[in-house]
């Protein structure tokens, strides 16, 4: 019964956005020929998927998008360390994370396809760009954070460095690489139709984009539901995983 | 006000000497003519004492004052900008494992279990000489001995402060170390707790004998614990007062009534709150 409620508050907010949904569609504010109600999004979907096309296209999206953070997140944790340990490291990176953060990965898609052709590994990149320095970002963050007492106090039990290092530098840091890779996820799944802008044949953003170009908005719809949902799916695993790694840490909520 | 330690120490062997190699074998860390500034401003200026074996040290002094910053020099985390911290002769470039240190907030290690924790300083290279069940053994003594081997599984972050202290009491017994530095290790417990915590040392202590330096603000904790205090002035550090205390190392909770406590409170606060005004002052 507890679970069952559990389940419930969890379904609440999306029943919510369906009924609003519909309320919009029903109260004319939006030309109804605009807005496709969500039983023909979910049908679209459930079509797509018997015929197997949308899972395909599913899953290319998901292999660019884990490929993405895969290599985002290899990167930005040893970078991450090196800024949050090296003051000097850090006032040399610290503007250039900032500078190439701020811009818009859409922005970069003709030099990814000037520079790295027009297959996966270009769609790839531009995926682990936008992981790679939202992660980076979190990671150095956390990594300041961290209480010198700690390190103080093993040393003065005996560690060396490099047990310093994996004792102590290390667990303190597995938060904030879990934090970091739910924020890159967030951030790869978000730039996901941008990297599908280049010639993409599948993938829940080309779906997207080819629909739109015969403005089937039902399509479109269905595009964006599908990306939502995984990219929920994705963040609820990462959550579990910190929720069974991270037992120890103190939350304000528990 | 310009009496040193040195003064007041009871005329001894000429081990007292500045720069003389500690020829008295007793003598366990040396403080020579030690001064240590953090900018301009100036924390501790040309104290000077030895700490024997078995000492039990109390630094007493007002807040800000340079107590820390002392004890840091001792533990390796700073080093003096002029003079020398001596161990066993040789002078201290950082910190090791034969220098236990307690802090005020436990510095208990949150990602590992109330086991694990005491466990943590022998399974560093330093102790790798140990077989396993020697290890174990040892873990179950100070768990037991620090009343938390029901607690064995327990993360930090469920224990209460005192726990949190017995915990890192029994994780630095552990590792063995000769000294044990202790920063206002019971500032923040509340009074009940606090008792309970000097108890719980002085018993301990009892057992296992450790050279210990310890800062504190509490004139009772002080006596009740020491058997030496140095009352520490305002800012910058010199050594205004050194007092022995002649209760031995048997003590337990009457002797917080006797007549003789009472009295030595009552100088100490005294001295205290003399320097506690000067640190005022000075802002």
């Amino acid at each position: 019964m507890q679970r069952l409620i559990e389940f419930g508050w969890r379904l609440l907010p999306f029943v919510a956005v369906i009924l609003v949904w519909y309320a919009v569609r029903w109260s004319g504010i939006v030309d109804q020929g605009l807005l496709p109600p969500p039983h023909l999004v979910f049908l679209d979907i459930w079509q797509r998927s018997v015929d197997g096309t949308f899972l395909v296209d599913a899953w290319m999206s998901i292999r660019r998008v884990l490929l993405g953070l895969f290599f985002g997140m290899l990167l930005a944790v040893p970078v991450g360390f090196l800024i949050g340990w090296n003051r000097n490291i850090r006032r040399f990176v610290d503007p250039l994370v900032n500078f190439f953060r701020a811009l818009p990965p859409i922005a970069l898609i003709p030099l990814a396809i000037v520079y790295l052709g027009i297959g996966e590994v270009a769609k790839v990149a531009i995926l682990f760009y936008a992981a790679f320095f939202s992660g980076v970002i979190v990671m150095y963050e956390g990594m300041s954070q961290i209480n010198p007492l700690y390190v103080r106090v093993s040393r003065t039990l005996g560690a060396t460095d490099w047990e310093v290092f994996y004792k102590v530098i290390v667990p303190l840091t597995i938060p904030h690489v879990l934090t970091a890779a739910r924020v890159a996820l967030g951030v790869a799944w978000a730039t996901l139709v941008a990297s599908e802008l280049v010639a993409a044949q599948n993938g829940l953003g080309a779906v997207i984009q080819n629909a739109s170009a015969f403005f089937q908005l039902t399509t479109i719809y269905a595009g964006i539901v599908a990306i939502g949902f995984i990219a929920l799916v994705m963040d609820a695993l990462l959550r579990a995983a910190s929720r069974r790694f991270l037992d120890w840490q103190e939350r304000v909520v528990q | 006000m310009s009496v040193s330690a040195r003064d007041l120490r009871p005329a001894g062997p000429a081990a007292h000497e500045h720069g003389a190699p500690a020829a008295d074998p007793d003598v366990k860390v040396r403080f020579q003519n030690v001064s240590k500034a953090y900018g301009t401003i100036e924390v501790v200026r040309d104290v000077s004492f030895d700490i024997n074996e078995g000492d039990f040290i109390a630094l007493v002094g007002p807040s800000g004052c340079g107590k820390t910053t002392m004890m840091n020099m001792l533990a390796g985390f700073t080093r003096p900008d002029s003079g020398a911290v001596l161990l066993e002769g040789a002078e201290v470039t950082g910190p090791g494992p034969d220098r236990g240190v307690m802090f005020q907030d436990y510095g208990v290690f949150p990602w590992l279990s109330v086991e694990k924790n005491i466990r943590f300083g022998l399974e560093l290279g330093v102790k790798r000489k140990m077989t396993k069940a020697q290890k174990t053994e040892t873990v179950e003594k100070y768990m037991a001995q620090m009343r938390l081997t029901d607690f064995r599984d327990a993360w930090p972050k469920n224990l209460s402060g005192g726990m949190r202290q017995r915990l890192a009491l029994a994780r630095a017994y552990a590792a063995n170390p000769h000294f044990l530095l202790m920063d206002e290790p019971f500032g923040a417990l509340d009074a009940q707790t606090r008792s309970d915590m000097h108890d719980l040392l002085l018993e301990i202590m009892q057992a296992e004998r450790k050279t210990a330096l310890l800062i504190t603000h509490s004139a009772e904790e002080a006596i009740y614990l020491a058997t030496r205090i140095l009352v520490i002035s305002a800012r910058p550090s010199r050594i205004v007062e050194e007092i022995r205390i002649p209760f031995g190392e048997k003590r337990d909770r009457n002797l917080l009534d006797a007549p003789e406590f009472i009295e030595l409170r009552r100088h100490l606060r005294d001295v205290v709150m003399k320097q506690y005004a000067e640190q005022q002052a000075l802002g």
